[in-house]
């Protein structure tokens, strides 16, 4: 499976997202630059918004660049059933440009937070979640200013209803507790898809911890969020 | 034949973006609790913090340039909607 990686100016995870994407048998990741075209002819599988700084975030992380030239053709991917995932950054993009839901606001505690934290899957039926089992518990770093998802009441309530949470922040055994928030995002959530289930975005980033010398646990998890793009829902390897 | 045609003058529209009401605002309320309660200014309740854009427009009257900022803040998402408000003004009015 082809995967465009998308480059924006201020992107700083784009390499480490094509070095993860590599080390998965199966996946043939490409840089894309922003304003290229290639991502309307490139024949791909997937895209990924990697994390950094696009636009050294400017008006609001991820306002301009969701008005960029590949986000039309993200959109118009994201409409066809493209698997299309934004991480950290990438999720502020998509969050931008209406790809999903809602808004990633200043973290609570006006911090820059950047630690390891453990995330629950909460649905398997995205094609990042499809590999995992609902309830198992990944650890992955955050690093981030502005990842409290935030939604107004009935709007949340809307997205729990169908399912629409990805990943909620827990502790080591799962639980969803005040203390493994570590920003102040409504609900512990740190990953949300859209109704169609095929567009995710994630404040923590699996590219950081696709490799067990990465993992202060020696743990993979990051790598098992990327393979699922090669197994289609009931566990099914793709083609 | 007559060719005429009206560029306008200069207005400055105000835009100021700030979380709606309930949505909690941490950059006002550390203002207000670690700087300005501790600094004897008990009177003041709240202080909420924001994003202002001073723009300047070429438009043929004040209610044309307050217009077409409003278009270009919600067609460009200046703001989102899911937790911001967005409030647009006419500033100063040339030759007044």
């Amino acid at each position: 499976m082809r995967v465009a990686v998308i480059r924006f100016p201020g992107s700083n995870c784009d390499l480490d997202m094509m070095a993860a994407l590599k080390t998965i048998k199966g996946i043939e990741p490409d840089l894309v630059w922003h304003e290229d075209a290639a991502l309307g002819r490139g024949g791909y599988g997937a895209v990924i918004l990697p994390g950094g700084f696009a636009f050294a975030d400017r008006l609001r992380a991820g306002a301009i660049a969701a008005n960029s030239p590949a986000m039309a053709g993200v959109k118009r991917l994201a409409d066809r059933g493209v698997p299309v995932l934004g991480v950290c950054n990438g999720f502020q993009i998509l969050v931008e440009s209406g790809l999903l839901p809602g808004a990633l606001l200043r973290n609570s505690t006006l911090k820059f937070v950047c630690k390891w934290t453990h995330v629950r899957v909460e649905n398997t039926r995205t094609p990042f979640t499809s590999g995992l089992s609902e309830g198992q518990v990944l650890s992955m770093p955050i690093a981030h200013g502005e990842g409290r998802f935030f939604l107004p009441h009935a709007e949340l309530a809307e997205l729990e209803k169908n399912g629409q949470v990805a990943f909620r922040y827990c502790d080591s055994s799962g639980r969803t507790t005040p203390g493994s928030n570590p920003t102040g995002t409504l609900h512990n959530i740190a990953g949300v898809c859209n109704k169609a289930g095929n567009v995710v975005g994630l404040m923590p980033h699996p590219e950081r911890a696709a490799e067990a010398l990465l993992s202060p646990l020696g743990h993979p998890d990051g790598a098992l969020v990327l393979s699922s793009l090669l197994v289609r829902s009931g566990g099914r390897r793709r083609a | 034949m007559a060719f005429f045609t009206t560029k306008g003058r200069t207005f400055e529209v105000s835009v100021v973006i700030s979380n709606k009401p309930g949505v909690r605002e941490p950059e006002g309320e550390t203002i207000l609790h670690d700087l300005v309660a501790k600094s004897g200014f008990e009177q003041v309740e709240s202080i909420r913090a924001g994003k202002y854009l001073r723009v300047k427009v070429v438009a043929p009257d004040p209610a044309s340039a307050k217009k077409l900022v409003e278009k270009m803040c919600n067609e460009l998402r200046i703001f989102n909607p899911a937790a911001h408000s967005c409030e647009v003004s006419i500033g100063r009015v040339p030759g007044q």
